[in-house]
């Protein structure tokens, strides 16, 4: 019977797939997000009231993913921005491969800013390094105040909170305090921003800080 | 998680060092899981006892040792096992909580004849 000392991550293909991702992305001078929420919390408004206050400022493209169609690209296409979108047919996260089919083909050379719209998803993106630089939760108001408690990987890994549809606060009971105080406890140095796509409150003080970041 | 994902990574590498160490016949697999990677135990021995049927490890016992999360108070230094990631410090009641570890998933030897 012989012994044979392994010592290996279990995760190790997608991990190794992530730091090539994650070198690429620091050769070619782009700073990437992984913008993560559940279904309808407002990604991809986030994506289309962002971009369109960068035009000018920052060169930029984005990565899809979905389940199925390729509605969320279209409407960042609309925003004149390339959009590469990924339809996984089942798979509830993007992972490793699906990242490196994508980068096929952007130009990422040209870029400043690559952002990854994740599958509506709170739990298991959360778990799949894409080489990222920042992993960026958003939240709306409607979906409870309990959240970050219940899902507490998601916002002790993401840089950034947007708090989204806070126009909706007069009309649900939502304790915004609680939001900010549970997600601020499992990460104190994350930045939160309350924000809402449809009135533009919040978004310039989100544009200032990313483009700060993103040219720092 | 995705318990069955894991286990094909997982019986990938035990074959890998199977090959690698000219071994025909896997008896025993170990890893470690941090008790905050989200995996359950049991469903990860299910999926491994599905998918490793006609492979070199098809009669392999998988042992799962679980690693304890570690984390330290900054409001009273203390050095805390933590079940979750909101735990309060269980010597001063503090969540000023800083998360050091216990989200591995390792694979530390395997046993063959």
């Amino acid at each position: 019977m012989a012994e044979i000392e392994v010592g290996r991550s279990i995760l190790e293909a997608n991990e190794k797939l992530a730091e090539q991702h994650r070198e690429r992305f620091v050769a070619s001078g782009v700073k990437v997000l992984n913008l993560i929420s559940s279904p309808g919390a407002g990604k991809t408004s986030v994506l289309e009231q962002t971009l369109g206050r960068l035009r000018g400022r920052l060169s930029c493209a984005v990565i899809e993913g979905d389940v199925q169609t390729d509605e969320d690209a279209q409407r960042v296409a609309a925003c004149g921005v390339p959009a590469v979108q990924i339809e996984t047919r089942g798979a509830c996260h993007l992972d490793g491969p699906m990242i490196g089919q994508a980068l096929a083909v952007l130009d990422l050379d040209s870029l400043d800013l690559l952002i990854i719209e994740n599958v509506g998803n709170l739990v298991c993106p959360v778990d799949f390094d894409l080489g990222e630089d920042m992993k960026v939760a958003v939240l709306s108001v409607a979906e409870g105040d309990d959240k970050p408690s219940k899902y507490p990987a998601l916002f002790q890994q993401a840089g950034v909170l947007l708090v989204n549809k806070v126009d909706l606060l007069p009309y649900i009971d939502c304790d915004l305090e609680r939001i900010h105080r549970t997600s601020a406890q499992l990460n104190p140095t994350q930045k939160a921003f309350d924000i809402s796509c449809r009135t533009g409150e919040g978004l310039d003080e989100w544009i200032d800080w990313l483009v700060g970041w993103v040219k720092g | 998680m995705h318990e069955l994902s894991i286990a094909q990574s997982l019986l990938g590498i035990v074959l890998d060092e199977a090959q690698r160490h000219g071994v025909n016949k896997v008896t025993k697999v170990v890893v470690r899981i941090g008790a905050l990677a989200g995996v359950v135990p049991s469903s990860l021995s299910f999926s491994f006892d599905l998918i490793k049927e006609g492979t070199k490890a098809a009669e392999a016992e998988l042992v799962i040792e679980q690693e304890p999360a570690q984390g330290v108070c900054h409001a009273c230094g203390a050095e805390i096992d933590m079940s979750s990631l909101v735990d309060q410090c269980p010597s001063c009641t503090s969540k000023d909580i800083e998360f050091l570890g216990g989200q591995e998933l390792f694979v530390d030897h395997i046993e063959a004849e």
